[in-house]
């Protein structure tokens, strides 16, 4: 596409990675269900195998439909390449794994999905990597944590539960510092909101169940490389990551920062990451993200006038105690949310009923439009009462420390008409409050 | 491999093969803010069918020490004098861009030395336009924006230097901040730019050639057209022409037709 400026976000959202397809001339984007590939010939095997050329091979390690869903992502956020994976949480795992092993470390913020915080907690551990949780603001904390074997940041753009906004610039800054990267989980942002390279982190990956294909039907997630991180810098001056910086026996000695200057973790999460571990994507499911994409940008405008709408009303209503949403003045993160989220800080919150937990599921019962169910971004708007199901088994006091009340409500507002969801939401604050005479 | 040249550390990459004495050595010279990484799809391979590769880091850039090649000359000067700490009497000299000048002008002052020459998006004059040459020195990631936006040709690149998955765009444009941040004593960026301006000897270079000479042109290529090849063309005594689909950054948007063009040239 010959220009004098890149694409706009919305263009790359559509073409980046696809054209019409040369043999059939198909527009969209077909779906390879295929597991292999013919090769032209034994030289071109060997040469595929060895890493001189580039193609497809097996869909395990890599696979057409999904080499369209990394280059557009990579686009959006402003990244150098991307591997697609069978969940957020693979891709969470895959880049661990690629840049660390037993006797490593990592620094992550407290502010976490849960499922990202038991990767972390307790299954790491179990295969002997530690990691301190320091909360997402304190800034001489992420520096306090480091330690000499730290190979790691790990944040949320906007952190769970309480959406307490990451300075991404300044934890950056102390990352490098360190000489370690920073990750971002962008799930709940999406570049259309947020671009975290653009600030500093050097690794970005989203849960592409949510936003990203928008519309609550597939599984799947992806890892994004900036390609900023000069990984063969930070070998040099403290002999970390030699995973990348030293020659690795499992694949021909290659020594990945020579064999690609900014695209070494890429090479080493794809040749040995989805090789060895194996948690790759179904290119079906892989089309179904390349669908929601072609929409995101007017979806998430979508999503954020309805959540403006929903926060405002649940913040006026007197049987509210707190909404946690940036958008409120009242919020830690708002000056931040400000600055960096200008569209938005995400459709996915929570709020607290002035109620007991019966009065939290009375609520829940009473929703018609919103679905209650565990997941968010969703097209359709959805709920969840934690103190009765995520963390059903947590006394008053382990809830209190997670942010969470009886009453602790999550919405992940969707893109019905606004009035039906606030009519629905009313509905149901009144039911609630009568559950408690 | 580490080579010491004029006394200063030099890199080269050598396909992951260990140099041997015993094959030909084909030299690889990248362009302006870049470094031996982009040809990786065309060295790897290179390296295991028969070639010695070494895609060299040039002085300041990536992993070499030293000063960046203030002209073409010097860099040529570089480039023989790598040979002899390679212990190379002879070799093929492949160059991208500003690199293409380099191994040219090299072919011309040492035509006994070059035993093949392939001119990789190559032009000349290769003038650096004023706003360009101006924001190279005083706004460098202006300037990276500009290149990169005229050095490719499509939103869908095949498989590339990352395998599946690699955005060409994003992938050039941070390995060109990466070869500014790993030099912070001299802009590479700037000083590579006028030593491309400044360059007058091309068409006298070209007819001092005895090696035999491939162009490898891409047809998308806004930086160097395959326009403004063509003195370069007609002057030479021994040229053949191959145009690949592609931009400027035409090796890793058009890989398997560079590496191609390069095999069938270089011969077995």
């Amino acid at each position: 596409m010959p220009g004098y400026s890149d694409p706009g976000f919305d263009t790359l959202a559509l073409h980046a990675g696809a054209a019409p397809d040369p043999t059939t001339g198909a527009r969209a984007v077909p779906i390879h269900l295929s597991t292999s590939f013919v090769f032209e010939s034994s030289d071109q095997a060997a040469a595929l195998f060895n890493l001189e050329r580039a193609g497809h091979v097996y869909s395990r390690i890599s696979n057409p439909t999904n080499a369209v869903l990394e280059q557009r992502v990579s686009a959006l956020e402003g990244g150098i390449g991307a591997i697609t994976t069978a969940s957020g949480q693979a891709a969470l795992h895959l880049t661990i794994a690629t840049l660390m092993g037993a006797g490593s470390h990592i620094v992550a913020s407290t502010a976490l999905y849960g499922g990202s915080q038991n990767l972390l907690h307790y299954t790491l551990r179990r295969f002997g990597i530690e990691t301190s949780f320091v909360k997402p603001g304190d800034i001489d904390g992420w520096r306090a944590a480091v330690r000499p074997n730290t190979k790691l940041f790990f944040g949320e753009t906007v952190g769970n539960p309480g959406l307490d906004v990451l300075d991404i610039a300044t934890v950056s800054a102390v990352a490098h510092e360190a000489g370690v990267p920073l990750l971002v989980d962008s799930t709940l942002t999406t570049p259309w909101l947020l671009k975290p390279l653009e600030h500093g982190a050097d690794l970005v990956y989203h849960s592409a169940t949510k936003f990203l294909s928008g519309h609550g039907t597939v599984i799947a997630g992806i890892v994004v490389d900036g390609g900023s991180f000069d990984w063969a810098a930070s070998h040099a001056a403290s002999g970390k990551f030699a995973e990348l910086a030293e020659p690795y026996e499992g694949f021909h000695n290659m020594v990945f920062t020579d064999e690609s200057t900014v695209g070494a973790f890429l090479l080493r999460a794809r040749r040995e990451g989805l090789r060895d571990f194996g948690a790759c994507l179904s290119p079906h499911s892989a089309w179904l993200v390349l669908q929601g994409i072609e929409t995101l940008s007017l979806r998430m405008a979508r999503h954020m006038d309805n959540t403006a709408k929903v926060v405002e009303y649940l913040a006026s209503h007197p049987f509210v105690s707190r909404v946690g949403h940036p958008l409120l003045e009242s919020h830690p993160s708002h000056a931040l949310a400000q600055k960096l989220l200008p569209r938005g800080a995400g459709s996915v919150f929570s709020f607290d009923l002035k109620g007991s937990r019966e009065q939290g599921k009375a609520f829940v019962d009473a929703l018609q439009v919103f679905s209650h169910l565990a997941n968010v971004g969703d097209c359709r708007s959805l709920v969840i009462h934690p103190a009765s199901t995520t963390h059903f088994r947590m006394s008053d006091d382990a809830l209190a420390l997670g942010g969470i009340t009886q009453g602790t409500i999550r919405l992940s507002i969707g893109l019905e008409d606004p009035a039906d969801l606030l009519e629905d939401l009313k509905r149901a604050l009144r039911a609630a409050e009568k559950a408690g005479v | 491999m580490e080579l010491s040249v004029n006394g200063s550390k030099t890199f080269c990459y050598t396909g992951g093969k260990v140099f041997d004495p015993a094959k030909p050595t084909a030299i690889f010279i990248h362009g302006v803010l870049n470094d031996h990484s982009v040809w990786i799809l065309q060295t790897r391979y290179l390296a295991h069918h028969g070639w010695n590769v070494l895609a060299v880091d040039l002085p300041g850039h990536g992993q070499s020490g030293g000063d960046p090649p203030a002209s073409v000359e010097a860099a040529s000067e570089f480039v023989l004098a790598l040979m002899d700490a390679a212990g190379l009497t002879k070799a093929a000299l492949i160059g991208h861009s500003f690199g293409s000048l380099i191994a040219l002008e090299t072919a011309a002052r040492a035509p006994d030395r070059v035993s093949h020459l392939v001119l990789v998006g190559t032009a000349f004059p290769l003038k650096v336009a004023p706003a360009l040459m101006e924001a190279s020195q005083n706004n460098p990631e202006k300037a990276i924006a500009m290149v990169n936006t005229f050095s490719h040709s499509t939103l869908a690149p095949p498989p590339s230097s990352m395998g599946p998955g690699t955005w060409v765009y994003g992938s050039h444009k941070a390995l060109m901040r990466r070869m500014l941040a790993r030099n912070p004593r001299v802009n590479i960026f700037h000083a590579g730019f006028k030593a491309c301006d400044a360059y007058a000897g091309g068409d006298a270079a070209m007819t001092k050639v005895t090696a035999p000479t491939l162009f490898v042109l891409g047809q998308s290529d806004q930086m160097a057209p395959v326009k403004a090849a063509q003195s370069l063309i007609r002057a030479a005594a021994h040229g053949k022409v191959v145009v690949v689909p592609g931009g400027h950054n035409m090796m890793a948007e058009s890989p398997d037709a560079v590496l191609m063009a390069m095999k069938d040239f270089l011969g077995p």
